[in-house]
């Protein structure tokens, strides 16, 4: 009786070695990516959706039989939004993982702290922060890339819009955080390259209840419209307020507004607000021979399935990222120095989430203000503006 | 002129209702116990975000929504106290206090966990346009939260003044030997104080999630300005909280206004510091009744 068992589990024991051997004979080499997300912390809202579809691009990816037939592997790193841990865990892939290249991170703070270790590594970094200092001076980012829209092209495409509709005078009321900081420098720096002038320019903290004095301001500084630059709760306040106030003059918001939760949350109150969005959220909205209409639909249909919410404008910028990596991996192999030159020389009207990239030797992002749609809420739901 | 100095009013005491409400939350526990239950600011989130699941969530009729969000924030209270104030052996003040700050992170951690990191709201409790004076609006909710700011007051100065309960748990802060002498239940009464100010707090988080949204980390923010607020005023006063409380609102929203928005926060607690520089008191606690106290 005792000895059945025993020469069951030698039986399996062997039957597993065997099979593992055959597995590793015939499956070829994985390559290897890194990935740096602010899972935790404070920037987790865009960490979270990020690293979602890293985990979903790579069992995608594998499943149809890998690059090549090699497997993908995407070794994820959490970075709690934390620019010190981001350097570690950056450390700890290069020189453990030896991986091929970096996608992430999360914020415009750990991107930059990352710069000079990846230059020094001779690794490529996809970061998946918008700020513009991640990837100019380009000659001193070699090796440095990001999938974000540049928050000048959120501005340009705003103030496109507002110089048809004879918008001259404007106030801004941005988030005394590192995404309003940056939003207020656009805006106020390529105000004047579009006649505009800014009259009232107001700042609200992250948690703050109530934005009607800013508000009031701004109508008193006689402005024909108001720019809110915000992520977060923030934005459906100052939407709340914009409406009981009864303003008379529209209100615009960044590109952080583009999740539908926030019509949700407004209501009533989101009708009428403007902004300008990266086409994910409206990819329903597009004409069917839109280059990116097909690839938005698979990856925003493939995501809801599998998580049961929206990705947003944020996972994008990861599918963007890996994708260039994967496409690179395809065409010259498990070569840093080759995925490097390869994406910023054949990243051509290449259609991603976030718009049509031309990456050039001058240029390591390849977005401009035509990535964005301008976007009215309208019963309730996104309507393209013409 | 006159319609945009009562905007900025109005927008202060909005503010300012909220930051008394939280400073009164302080005061029920430090009147019981001596304790600063940093936790305090998470008993509003609590408010906010129960009521969301039980009237947006479970689509519960309105007061029986608001009866189950005090029961529970009342049962986290109490839960607070007993598993983590009463087992301690030398219950050392400094300790406590420490004890309320884990016990908030714990809490948050939680409903990160329960409600995601998402800001929620449900609809004004009344619905329709908002108030107009002078040209000044005024939201509906905005009087909400006022009228039961107010209601608390008085319901929280009939309890201590009048009633023996109140009156043996104040005992407790002045003295716990002495009370236990004379045969007050110590440990009850603190149990009961951690439950009074978890539903005072629970029931400012339900009015005031329709004007500011609710999500799992507005905490702290709100200890923290409902705690100079409580201290401007003079930590134990109900009064003192909630005149605390609209100075810095509409210190803040004047600032806003007159001066600029990104100094808001700056000026008011600049304010803050000198009237303790001056007053370290508080403005309605007399020196005397400040040398009684142990904090």
């Amino acid at each position: 009786m005792e000895k059945a068992p025993k020469r069951f589990l030698v039986v399996l024991v062997a039957a597993l070695s065997v099979f593992f051997l055959f597995v590793n004979a015939y499956a070829k080499e994985p390559y290897r990516i890194g990935a740096l997300f602010a899972v935790t912390g404070p920037a987790s809202f865009l960490g979270e959706p990020e690293k979602n579809t890293a985990v979903m691009l790579k069992d995608q990816i594998n499943k149809a039989g890998g690059i090549n037939g090699h497997p993908l592997e995407i070794i994820i790193e959490d970075t709690k939004s934390d620019e010190t841990q981001a350097v570690l865990s950056a450390k700890k892939l290069l020189e453990n993982d030896k991986v091929l290249a970096i996608v992430g991170p999360s914020t415009t703070g750990e991107s930059m702290a990352l710069v000079p270790i990846m230059n020094t590594a001779a690794t490529p970094l996809l970061s998946c922060a918008a700020g513009a200092p991640i990837t100019q001076p380009v000659k001193d980012r070699t090796w440095i890339f990001k999938t974000p829209q540049y928050d000048i092209s959120a501005v340009e495409a705003i103030y496109g819009y507002m110089k048809k509709q004879g918008i001259s005078k404007i106030g801004i009321i941005t988030i005394s955080t590192g995404f309003g900081d940056a939003g207020k420098k656009a805006l106020l720096e390529i105000a004047p390259k579009y006649g505009i002038t800014i009259v009232a320019e107001e700042k609200y903290g992250p948690k703050d209840s109530d934005m009607t004095t800013q508000l009031t301001k701004i109508k008193a500084a006689g402005a024909q419209a108001v720019i809110n630059w915000s992520v977060g709760p923030g934005q459906v306040v100052v939407t709340k307020n914009w409406q009981a106030l009864k303003m008379g003059i529209p209100l615009y918001q960044s590109h952080g507004w583009g999740s539908k939760k926030n019509i949700e949350l407004a209501g009533k109150a989101a009708e009428g607000v403007i902004a300008p969005l990266g086409r994910l959220v409206v990819w329903d909205k597009l004409p069917d021979k839109h280059p990116q209409k097909a690839l938005l639909k698979k990856y925003t249909q493939d995501y809801e399935a599998l998580y049961k919410s929206e990705p947003g404008t944020f996972g994008g910028h990861a599918y963007d990222a890996i994708m260039m990596i994967v496409e690179a991996l395809k065409k010259v192999g498990p070569d840093k120095k080759k995925i490097r030159d390869y994406i910023e020389t054949n990243i051509q009207k290449w259609p991603g989430t976030g718009g049509i990239f031309n990456m050039s030797k001058d240029d390591h992002c390849g977005l401009d203000k035509t990535a964005f749609e301008m976007v009215v809420v309208k019963n309730g739901d996104w309507e393209i503006l013409k | 002129m006159l319609t945009v100095f009562l905007q900025f009013l109005f927008s202060g005491l909005t503010v300012g209702a909220v930051y008394a409400l939280v400073g009164i939350g302080f005061n029920i526990t430090y009147n019981a116990t001596s304790i600063i239950n940093l936790a305090q600011g998470e008993f509003v989130v609590i408010g906010g975000l129960m009521m969301w699941f039980f009237a947006e969530s479970l689509k519960l009729p309105f007061l029986v929504s608001v009866a189950f969000t005090i029961i529970s924030a009342g049962i986290v209270g109490l839960l607070m106290e007993r598993l983590t104030i009463k087992p301690l052996k030398n219950p050392d003040l400094l300790l406590m206090i420490m004890i309320t700050i884990a016990v908030s992170i714990v809490l948050r951690g939680i409903l990160m966990f329960a409600f995601g990191k998402d800001p929620y709201v449900y609809p004004s409790f009344t619905e329709g346009e908002p108030l107009s004076i002078y040209g000044a609006i005024i939201q509906q909710q905005t009087l909400w939260v006022i009228g039961i700011t107010g209601f608390c007051i008085i319901l929280l100065f009939f309890f201590f003044k009048k009633t023996m309960v109140g009156k043996a748990m104040l005992a407790c802060a002045v003295n716990p030997t002495a009370a236990k002498l004379v045969g007050i239940n110590v440990s009850r009464m603190v149990m009961l104080s951690f439950v009074l100010s978890a539903v005072v707090g629970a029931i400012g988080g339900m009015a005031i999630t329709p004007i500011s949204l609710m999500e799992y980390d507005k905490g702290p923010m709100l200890a923290v300005k409902g705690f100079c607020a409580a201290i401007m005023g003079g930590l134990g006063t109900n009064r003192g909280a909630v005149i605390g409380g609209f100075i810095i609102g509409i210190l803040e929203s004047m600032t806003a206004g007159y001066i600029h928005s990104g100094l808001k926060d700056a000026v008011a607690l600049i304010i803050l510091l000198l009237i303790l520089f001056f007053k370290p008191a508080g403005i309605f606690v007399s020196k005397a009744m400040h040398q009684l106290r142990k904090f």
